[in-house]
């Protein structure tokens, strides 16, 4: 069973009362508990059983304006005092800087409502066997796949944040995760594909039989993949990739790299930064909400924030420390982004496709090539050819480039919203892109 | 070294009973203890901004029977939280008839010494250190618009008891130290990256200013890039400078060589074993008893003693990186390399440091050869689908070449290529083989662990360059 509330509480409390009899002036307290039980299946059988129970404290200690922190995952009071003790010595050995602080104290969150983050019931692992064993006799029942590993995992998590303003809130968490990777293989090539599901309340979880078969079929319809020309093309973003690039557009605004000045969108607030129909929402009180929070890490309260209106941005992501130093007040930012998504365009998935003659589209990018100082983008990337709104034929060893300042102004987006993860797209259209192949 | 017992409920005497209880009639597994003591001090906008101590104590209790792998973990080292393991471990498993395989393999050679590398330098030596590169780097011009600096050092002592109670035990150093600068001309910003690092003391990084010389190569690579074009897109030849390009080996081939993989049969390479997968002239190792080198391990994380693997020897492939549960099952031994990110992860089949030898031509030969390509120095990171075989690295610092001389820096694109395939158009094989800098992690089934890389200049016939210029 995962910790209670008391039982944090009292930690917290006990390093707050340590750290200020040690000299700190100031300082803050995490104490997690986060309790997982994984099982894994490959090819309809067992092969992995596996349960964690995490703890973990992490505390900052400051005097005047100096800071530093520890953190550990022995929590007996034993080493505690040793921990504490070492972060006030190194806090008054670290140099001063001005814009160290706890949070202002109007902007920490009062009222704690329940956004439904917590399912109390328990899956055993005989259970999540059933789930797995239907969910792969879905997905193994084409001969063209010939390896299924599949995954179950029920997470409970409790914390709590307290500092030496008074502020000690925290609430638990759960979480329910199926996967399915599935492997196919034809003469010619072998490919891998996955499909996921992650919800607060097991109830909500997608049914093993739908999640199979997906996994399935994206695996399959990927085999004997070509290789085509290097053109400029349109591209079409499935869902799961286009997050990916919304997340970006989240941390070239985070008030750090705009402070460091290392973002390509810094001074751009209140500029057109994307095309006139493009709006971007950060809802933090989503009920059963993946990335909903009553308060960010620092114990700023969270709201709704329209981060671009109409394509022009309107806010930072800001923190406590950053935020001081653009002379900004937090906006309950530190940690990121909550719920962030795309608010839908007003064409639909098959227009979409239809919309040019000829573009590809990705569903699976590899590589690490978004670049926040520059603006440029460029990743390996799978997908299809589309013609005249038809699937024509997988590629794959294709490279596609471009720089995210051309690349927000030219995207248009179809009208399928989903809430599968914390930050979540619309299938993204994007006009102009330079595609590598042979 | 950790007594892990010392502060507990638990005997050592208790807890081999439950071990060995627990183990009895499966085909492995171990107890793995952990105890983790690292700090990062960070230096960034002209200021500290971070100074960090973190340890880390648990247990990762582990048992096998046949291919399943039975997993709990915990942080509290105490009698009720070993025998509660011990309880969901057996639950997993239900009937087991297997043997426990007692056999380990023992030597007595270190790879690096017993040290703290944290206690060896004081705070204030080292944010003395950090304002000194900051003050360094901002000296050189106005250009010079941000520093980030920091240090990373970590001592972990682990210590693997088996059924019987047979122990092993091992303490690791590590340390990283990192340079990264931005600069700015004309409205135009870019960034350069260096860092080193490896098992053993800052002081042998840092001595007499030697520091200046990580500064001075991110400074370049940045300043190099502020006078880049618009990199080239589609096939051409590519020639890789030696050391940190070798990412292109971890990617290509690396993964793809992971016990878990073949046995699963998941991996593009399962079914070449004995063939020929490279140019003749590319042998490829991967090494974990490289004196003080970032990938290198007394023993694995199993208890294994690490060693010298061929994976690939003169284009032929052959062997598969082993831990014991694949070993195993593919009847062959275990070579040493079942490593796992921390107590909290099961062990998996992993990289040490793998480099390809040096060949006998020269760099300066294989630009020649080239009509219209590129040349590739200095890497960010990579990333490989294992299954259909095709993977990517991001390189930071590259030219153009035209007409078998170098030309203009091209801006930072991902170069794609099929791992199987890419190593037989390697045409040219250098003589100037070279270990990486040491501040490499690789991932993998979200496990990061320390890895080193290493290769000569080669030269490669085709691959596609992900860049924007048609």
């Amino acid at each position: 069973m995962v910790k209670d509330q008391e039982f944090l509480e009292k930690k917290a409390s006990y390093c707050l009362g340590l750290a200020k009899k040690l000299g700190a002036t100031d300082s803050s307290v995490v104490v997690k508990n986060s309790v997982s039980e994984t099982v894994n299946f490959r090819n309809k059988k067992l092969d992995e059983a596996n349960r964690s129970d995490d703890l973990g404290i992490s505390i900052t200690t400051y005097i005047g304006k100096k800071k530093s922190s520890i953190s550990s995952s022995n929590l007996l009071n034993d080493n505690l005092n040793i921990l504490i003790e070492k972060c006030v010595e190194t806090t008054k050995n670290t140099p001063e800087d001005e814009f160290n602080s706890l949070p202002d104290r109007e902007l920490l969150a009062k009222e704690v409502k329940d956004l439904d983050l917590y399912d109390d019931s328990h899956i055993a692992n005989d259970q999540k066997i059933d789930y797995l064993k239907k969910l792969e006799a879905v997905a193994s029942s084409d001969k063209k796949i010939i390896n299924t590993e599949s995954s179950f995992t029920q997470n409970k998590s409790n914390f709590v944040l307290a500092n030496s303003q008074g502020f000690c809130d925290g609430y638990k968490t759960s979480s329910f995760t199926a996967s399915s990777v599935t492997v196919a293989k034809d003469e010619k090539s072998m490919e891998r594909d996955y499909e996921y599901s992650s919800k607060c309340f097991l109830k909500d979880l997608d049914d093993a039989e739908k999640l199979g078969n997906l996994a399935a079929n994206q695996t399959i319809r990927k085999l004997s993949p070509k290789k085509i020309g290097s053109e400029k093309i349109t591209i079409i973003f499935d869902k799961r990739i286009a997050k990916g690039i919304l997340s970006t557009f989240a941390g070239a605004i985070s008030s750090s790299a705009i402070s460091r000045g290392t973002s390509f969108l810094k001074d751009k607030v209140n500029q057109k930064i994307f095309s006139d129909k493009i709006n971007v929402f950060d809802k933090p009180d989503m009920l059963k909400g993946l990335g909903s929070r009553n308060f960010d890490s620092e114990g700023v309260k969270t709201e709704t924030l329209k981060l671009v209106d109409q394509g022009i941005l309107r806010h930072y992501l800001i923190d406590t420390y950053n935020g001081k130093k653009l002379n900004l007040k937090s906006n309950g930012r530190c940690g990121g982004t909550s719920n962030l998504y795309f608010e839908n365009g007003n064409i639909s998935f098959k227009d979409l496709l239809n919309s040019n003659s000829k573009s590809l589209y990705i569903t699976e990018t590899i590589g690490h090539g978004s670049n926040i100082v520059t603006g440029d983008y460029s990743v390996g990337a799978t997908g299809f050819l589309v013609e005249n709104g038809e699937f024509k034929y997988p590629i794959n060893e294709i490279t596609i480039a471009g720089n995210f300042k051309d690349m927000f102004q030219n995207i248009t987006l179809a009208n399928d919203l989903e809430f599968k993860y914390a930050t979540n797209s619309p299938t993204m259209l994007i006009e102009g892109m330079v595609v590598a192949g042979k | 070294m950790s007594n892990f017992f010392e502060k507990s409920d638990l005997s050592r005497k208790e807890a081999e009973s439950i071990i060995s209880d627990t183990l009895q009639k499966c085909d492995d597994g171990e107890l793995y203890l952990e105890n983790s003591k690292s700090e990062s001090i960070l230096l960034d906008d002209n200021k500290i901004k971070n100074s960090s101590y973190n340890s880390d104590l648990g247990f990762g209790f582990r048992a096998i029977s046949d291919e399943v792998v039975a997993y709990s973990h915990s942080n509290e080292i105490s009698k009720n939280s070993l025998k509660q393991s011990s309880e969901n471990l057996k639950s997993t498993l239900k009937s087991v008839k297997g043997t426990y395989n007692h056999e380990i393999p023992k030597s007595n050679k270190k790879y690096y010494d017993n040290i703290n590398p944290i206690e060896q330098k004081s705070l204030n030596e080292k944010i003395k250190i950090l304002n000194d590169v900051n003050d360094y780097l901002r000296s050189k011009g106005d250009k010079v618009k941000q520093v980030t600096a920091n240090f990373l050092g970590e001592q972990k002592s682990v210590e693997i008891i088996r059924s019987g109670g047979e122990t092993l035990s091992d303490v690791r150093p590590l340390i990283r130290f990192n340079v990264s600068v931005m600069v700015e001309k004309d409205g135009r910003k870019e960034t350069g990256v260096y860092g080193v690092g490896g098992r053993q003391s800052y002081d042998s990084y840092l001595k007499d200013e030697n520091w200046k010389s990580v500064c001075d190569e991110a400074l370049r690579i940045a300043s190099v890039n502020l006078e880049s074009k618009p990199a080239p897109a589609g096939e051409m030849k590519v020639v890789l400078g030696p050391g940190w390009p070798a990412i292109l080996i971890h990617e290509a081939v690396g993964h793809g060589l992971e016990g878990d993989f073949n046995r699963k049969k998941t991996s593009a390479f399962h079914n070449l074993m004995g063939q020929k997968v490279a140019s003749e002239g590319v042998t490829i190792i991967d090494d974990g008893t490289i004196d003080k080198r970032r990938g290198s391990l007394t023993i694995d994380d199993e208890g294994t003693p690490t060693e010298k693997t061929v994976l690939i020897e003169n284009g032929i492939l052959k062997n598969f990186m082993q831990d014991r549960l694949n070993a195993r099952l593919m009847k062959t031994r275990s070579t040493g390399s079942g490593r796992r990110e921390n107590y909290r992860h099961i062990v998996l089949p992993r990289m040490r440091n793998t480099m390809m030898l040096s060949g006998n031509q020269s760099q300066e030969e294989m630009i020649k050869a080239v009509d219209k390509g590129i040349f590739a120095v200095s890497f960010g990171g990579g990333q490989v689908d294992i299954t259909s075989g095709k993977f990517v690295f991001n390189c930071t610092e590259a030219y153009e070449i035209v007409n078998g001389k170098l030309g203009s820096p091209i801006k930072g694109a991902t170069l794609i290529g099929d791992g199987p395939s890419i190593l037989k158009k390697v045409s040219m094989v250098g003589n100037d083989m070279m270990m990486d800098p040491g501040i490499g992690t690789c991932g993998k089934a979200g496990q990061g662990v320390p890895v080193g890389v290493a290769q000569p200049s080669i030269l490669i016939d085709k691959m596609t360059v992900g860049g924007t210029k048609l």
